[in-house]
């Protein structure tokens, strides 16, 4: 059997789930930030302004999960809180038009903008956005005779998030761009109307976090798992290397130019256990997850982008500390 | 509001054991520095909870041997802290080299 590296691993078997067995846990040592920092590595794998994929290394689970809970739940971002409803004749009821609207994501960096107090009635430039939303279908007097299309009959059938009009209070114009605050995305259906029906709205969008409600998360997910390891033990060679090829996911097993079976990548292995069902290959592999090497997905809701929202969790939990210390030293 | 204050019950047993309730808080900062404080070498336990999931409350106790807790809280939230800054400056810097042509 090869010998394999040091590193913290779990073993995924074909019944179970077994620790290493020199392995007492990452519990037992002593805490050491400078044995931390020199462990620690962080590599980015991927990044444009949605998505980004990045590796924490060498470090403890409570923390990868504090940092994934913090983007999730604690990370600000704008939406909208409050609807009022002039007018509605179209078939979708207030309530869940309200509840539509406020699921809309905006452009606007929640780093600009402060929470709204508690008790406040009336929203501040600094802390609210308005909105409208005001349309109306008609019948299409030009459409074509002979159709019977929704769009050639009608004006106005469907409702995009691009009819969301923005209103700047106070000094916000010469801040922001209608551009930077409005919906992510031009085309989110709002609602679908026939002649006759008619919006008439007012929209104000103000600071939040996840924690409140789902719809202030500035991630669509952010996750993380092991780094997944296959280790051969044997050579693997003819028929018995395609079938252990379609075990797992593609790309993570390779065939050589003499139909040798070797492990070319497994990052993106799913880790299903599908090569224990068969008996001629089950003792060629060593299924494994690095147990200190946490791969991260993080996928922006469009305010922000990923590594700024990774970053601004991280502060927050800093923060978070400092706050704290200040007051345990303030009273004592 | 004050965020932090103790559990009575522990007043009479001297500084080394308490329980501290933080509000507003949960497991994103009691796991993370339940893990700083229960490997540091004077501490005999550690361990948090979230007593009722409807209620804003955590829970924070610690026993050590001879340190007093408090000054064992303080060193773990400046750990913490100090922990969160030198992810910051990494990731920033790993960003950097990445976006760099």
């Amino acid at each position: 059997m090869p010998k394999l590296e040091e590193k913290p691993r779990v073993f995924l078997e074909e019944f179970r789930v077994k620790n290493a067995p020199d392995d007492y846990g990452m519990a037992d040592e002593k805490w050491n930030f400078k044995k931390f920092t020199k462990k620690f590595r962080i590599v980015i794998v991927r990044m444009d302004n949605t998505e980004m994929e990045f590796d924490l290394i060498g470090i403890q689970p409570a923390f990868a999960n504090a940092f994934r809970r913090l983007m999730l739940s604690e990370v600000p971002s704008m939406a909208i809180e409050k609807v009022m409803i002039k007018n509605n004749t179209s078939i979708i009821q207030d309530e869940v038009l309200a509840h539509r609207l406020g699921l809309i994501p905006l452009k606007a960096d929640p780093r600009l903008f402060e929470f709204r107090p508690e008790n406040a009635e009336e929203g501040t430039e600094f802390d609210t956005l308005e909105f409208s939303l005001k349309i109306k279908c008609t019948n299409n007097k030009y459409g074509p005779k002979d159709s019977f299309r929704a769009e050639d009959l009608y004006e106005n059938h469907s409702v995009y998030s691009s009819s969301i009009k923005w209103h700047p209070i106070g000094n916000q114009a010469s801040i922001h761009k209608e551009a930077d605050v409005g919906p992510v995305d031009d085309d989110i259906l709002i609602s679908k109307m026939r002649p006759g029906h008619e919006l008439d709205m007012h929209l104000v969008a103000v600071k939040g976090i996840g924690k409140d409600h789902a719809k202030f998360s500035p991630v669509a997910t952010a996750s993380y798992r092991l780094l997944p390891e296959v280790t051969l033990t044997r050579e693997v060679d003819g028929s018995e290397a395609t079938l252990l090829q379609s075990c797992f996911s593609p790309g993570v097993i390779g065939l050589d130019s003499d139909g040798k079976a070797f492990v070319r990548d497994a990052r993106y292995d799913s880790c299903s256990r599908n090569t224990y069902r068969y008996d001629c290959i089950k003792d060629a592999v060593i299924l494994s997850r690095i147990r200190d090497h946490f791969i991260f997905n993080v996928e922006s809701v469009g305010a922000m982008p990923p590594n700024v929202i990774f970053v601004e969790a991280v502060k927050i939990l800093r923060d978070k500390c400092k706050t704290l210390l200040d007051e345990l030293n303030s009273f004592s | 509001m004050m965020k932090i204050s103790e559990l009575p019950g522990d007043e009479d047993a001297g500084l080394t054991c308490r329980t501290y309730v933080f509000q507003n808080e949960s497991h994103t900062l009691g796991n993370a520095l339940k893990c700083i404080i229960d490997r540091y070498e004077d501490v005999q336990f550690c361990g948090y909870t979230v007593p009722h999931p409807a209620e804003a409350k955590m829970h924070f106790r610690i026993q050590t041997h001879e340190t007093p807790t408090l000054d064992i809280l303080k060193r773990g939230l400046t750990d913490l802290q100090k922990v969160c800054e030198h992810t910051i400056d990494l990731f920033e810097k790993e960003v950097k080299e990445f976006t760099k042509p």
